[in-house]
């Protein structure tokens, strides 16, 4: 275990929670902008209106007796994705990748029933996973198609970009790639790689596990400096735009690739964590200090062209 | 505009400073103790009367103190005997009379004083029974020719070598104090039934100049009776001079109990062959804390009036523990925001300290651990069942109470006492704490459970320190203005954006690289 100095971590420009909280969150996040993205239906619609792509909603369970009919509402659909409205960090979530008859397989290979899809979501419904534990809502949507040209680089899951808007500028982006300790997920927390994203060109910068730093992915073992994120600046436009959409001055947009329809939006977070920084070897200080010094309003488009050639 | 951040600290300095001053007032001049286990001295000072009756309708008459500055009275006590005992307050002072129809033989009477030295304590006086201005009766007229001669010699020396009142004063007293007093001295002090006291004093008020004898006595401990000590005060045009006879002008010593400051007697008897007036004093060491209660109680000053103290004893428990919960707030605020230990809820730890207080620690981290691995034992089998979430924790609640009774009558047959210990309060706080601990570990599994849950021991422990330490008990009963402090250091504290300690290992990486 190894200790630094806060004057160490003020050099490398890294910012603590209690920073994030207040001076961002807190000064930039209005508490009545949350639902935007607390609640992933919202958030969907709002995405539409706004013409970034998001994956399809396959339908929605708002009550017990809704259960009844689960298997009627699952019946047209190969493989579908079941989560809580109202989650957080990835709780919450099953993916199931292919059934046979009402046997449902998960990304891991384990199956599950109907009985036991009941149980998850009505789990879900009485606020098991929700924030604060309220009644929730559970979603099912497409499963993202997963595009191969992250096979090298992601274990029985689909890798994810986070990227952090700030007032409209993106300031710092990463993918997260699932491996078999992480359980197929994208969760930095299960052990999934954090792999810092060159803002300008969409190259890898450097990986953690478990914020340690690491050149290969464990279970794939290849070499992360081949890894280039593809229509980088689409996705920060996409990222960007989303501060117009929600007005939440410090957010972090979650972007998957489908391999059929391209860059899409997963969720929304206002509250996104800071291991990020480990990700990317650099703290969010002075790109922060960067974007509060812009003083004339700009386009999501000239924001991202900002943040590619301008920042750092 | 101020800053928001300036604001900030400007609340948390007023909010700081006013608890300060508010300390500061009760420490001062209420003398509210600081410490649970501070002592103070409180001297008994007993005046005792001895008495030989005439046969006849007897009465004695005794003056008794007043309060003045730096001398608080707590207690006054007469005791009467088969006598009759009344008070009376007349211009000249307050009296405490013992009377008889027919005494005969011996008796002793008895006056209690309780008193307390406190430096920056300030009674009214009351301005009547302070200084008598006209000088003193002139009793020199009486004396034989020679003697008159003498005083006046003695005067005339005085006059010129001195100033004013005072300086006479001083001179008069130097004068007879003298290793080889002057011939003139020396006759008056030959006189029969006088000594130096009467002898200045009738000086002084020969020469028309206003005095009064200071009576009172020391308080040390194991004086045993004693005359009262005199000392002279002579209104000067500014200031009063305080003199000893013996040793010239003085200040009035710190532990000198002033009994009466006049001319008159200190006490009068009629019908009475025989009455000799002295004093003891015994010291014995007090808590404070009872001290000021007492007296709060008993003379009402108006802000100690609204201390807890006042309320019954049961609220008075009741708010004992309530402001303690600060204290474990303002431990969970440290813990998390500056040192960053992730805890299950907000306040959980500090509810957990609080059933630890009520449990001991040692018997409530045993029974913690106890019944929170049943309780998730039970959990995991449940949630196998299938049940909804609300039914599903409703039934660990209900059987976690029921383990917890099964425990406290098998521990009673054992004759372990420990065990019922836990009554209502940790019951329910326990079973919150399962059903919490239940929820994160399905929502995020069992390591990220541990970890909360272990965070949250930890900042339970620290807080049931706190919390459980006498001192700062007795600091937030006492002095509940404290609150403001804590509200201002959480006030501080939240606006901390700095690392938290956590922070320096988590982000280590970064700072290497």
């Amino acid at each position: 275990m190894k200790l630094v100095s806060f004057g160490a971590l003020r050099r490398k420009n890294v910012i603590g929670l209690n920073y994030r909280n207040i001076e961002l969150i807190g000064r930039y996040n209005p508490r009545s902008h949350y639902p935007l993205v607390d609640n992933k239906l919202m958030t969907k619609s709002l995405a539409a209106e706004w013409g970034v792509p998001v994956t399809e909603l396959y339908a929605t369970i708002e009550r017990q007796s809704q259960l009844r009919q689960l298997h009627e509402i699952l019946e047209p659909y190969k493989s579908f994705v079941i989560k809580p409205d109202h989650g957080s960090g990835g709780k919450g979530i099953i993916v199931v990748t292919h059934r046979e008859e009402d046997v449902f397989i998960k990304a891991s290979g384990e199956a599950l029933s109907l009985p036991d899809l009941r149980k998850h979501i009505s789990n879900i419904l009485s606020g098991l996973y929700s924030l604060g534990g309220r009644y929730d809502t559970a979603i099912i949507e497409k499963v993202v198609a997963f595009d191969p040209m992250f096979a090298d680089y992601s274990f029985e899951g689909v890798p994810d970009v986070r990227i952090i808007v700030y007032r409209g500028y993106p300031v710092m982006a990463m993918m997260r790639c699932p491996t078999r300790e992480s359980d197929g997920k994208a969760n930095l927390h299960q052990g999934a790689v954090g792999v810092g994203i060159d803002l300008k060109t969409g190259k890898a910068l450097s990986a953690v596990i478990h914020n340690r730093p690491v050149t290969h992915h464990p279970d794939t073992h290849h070499d992360f400096a081949h890894l280039m994120v593809p229509e980088w600046g689409r996705l920060l436009t996409m990222a960007s735009a989303c501060y117009e959409m929600t007005g939440l001055g410090y957010l972090g947009a979650d972007l998957v690739f489908d391999k059929n329809e391209g860059a899409l939006l997963l969720e929304l977070n206002a509250r996104p964590g800071l291991a990020i920084q480990i990700a990317n070897g650099k703290g969010l200080r002075r790109r922060l200090d960067t974007v509060d010094a812009q003083k004339h309003a700009r386009s999501a488009k000239e924001r991202v062209l900002f943040s590619m050639y301008e920042m750092e | 505009m101020i800053s928001s951040r300036l604001q900030i600290f400007i609340i948390a300095m007023l909010l700081a400073m006013s608890g300060l001053f508010v300390v500061w007032y009760k420490v001062v001049f209420l003398g509210v103790p600081l410490t649970p286990h501070d002592k103070r001295s409180v001297f008994t000072v007993t005046a005792e009367i001895d008495l030989e009756g005439e046969g006849g309708p007897s009465s004695v008459s005794l003056r008794v103190p007043t309060e003045h500055k730096g001398m608080k009275i707590l207690e006054r006590e007469g005791e009467a005997g088969d006598f009759g005992m009344t008070t009376s307050t007349l211009e000249s002072g307050s009296f405490l009379q013992w009377s008889k129809r027919k005494f005969e033989g011996r008796t002793k009477l008895f006056y209690k004083v309780t008193v307390t030295p406190e430096a920056l304590y300030n009674p009214k006086v009351r301005s009547d029974m302070g200084w008598e201005t006209q000088t003193g009766y002139d009793v020199t007229q009486f004396w034989e020719a020679s003697e008159q001669a003498a005083a006046e010699g003695i005067l005339n020396d005085a006059w010129e070598h001195s100033a004013d009142a005072a300086s006479l004063a001083a001179q008069l007293i130097a004068m007879f104090n003298a290793k080889m007093p002057s011939d003139a001295v020396k006759e008056l002090l030959a006189k029969k039934n006088e000594t130096t006291v009467t002898l200045i004093t009738a000086l002084l008020a020969r020469e028309k100049i206003p005095f009064r004898k200071v009576r009172g006595v020391l308080l040390e401990d194991g004086q045993k009776k004693r005359r009262a000590s005199t000392l002279l005060e002579v209104q000067g045009e500014n200031e009063n001079a305080l003199f000893s006879f013996k040793a010239g002008r003085i200040s009035l010593p710190k532990q000198f109990f002033v009994w009466y400051r006049g001319n008159g007697p200190m006490m009068t008897s009629k019908g009475i062959a025989k009455a000799r007036l002295r004093f003891s004093v015994s010291e014995s060491k007090v808590a404070a804390s009872m001290l000021s209660k007492r007296e709060a109680l008993r003379q009402g000053s108006d802000f100690l009036n609204f201390s807890l103290d006042t309320l019954p004893s049961s609220q008075q428990n009741a708010f004992k523990k309530l402001l303690l919960l600060p204290i474990g707030a303002l431990v969970v605020v440290i813990f998390r925001i500056l040192i960053g230990v992730r805890t299950m809820g907000t306040f959980m730890p500090v509810l957990i300290a609080l059933a630890f207080i009520q449990t001991t620690l040692v018997s409530g981290l045993l029974m913690f651990f106890a019944i929170l691995s049943s309780g998730l034992i039970v959990r995991s089998y449940l949630s196998r069942l299938q049940l909804l979430l609300v039914a599903r924790i409703s039934a660990v609640i209900i059987v976690v109470i029921s383990i917890m009774s099964v425990m406290s009558i098998v521990s009673f047959k054992l004759g372990i006492d420990e065990v019922l210990k836990i009554t209502f309060f940790p019951m329910i706080i326990l079973s919150w704490t399962i059903e919490r601990m239940s929820i994160l570990w399905e929502e995020a599994g069992g390591k990220e459970a541990m970890i909360q849950g272990g965070g949250s021991l930890i900042v339970a422990i620290a807080a049931f320190f706190a919390m459980d330490n006498s001192f700062i008990r007795h600091l937030t009963f006492t002095f509940p203005e404290l609150l403001l402090i804590v509200l201002s250091l959480v006030i501080l504290i939240g606006r901390y954006t700095g690392y938290r300690l956590s922070e320096l290992i988590r982000f280590a990486p970064l700072a290497e690289r």
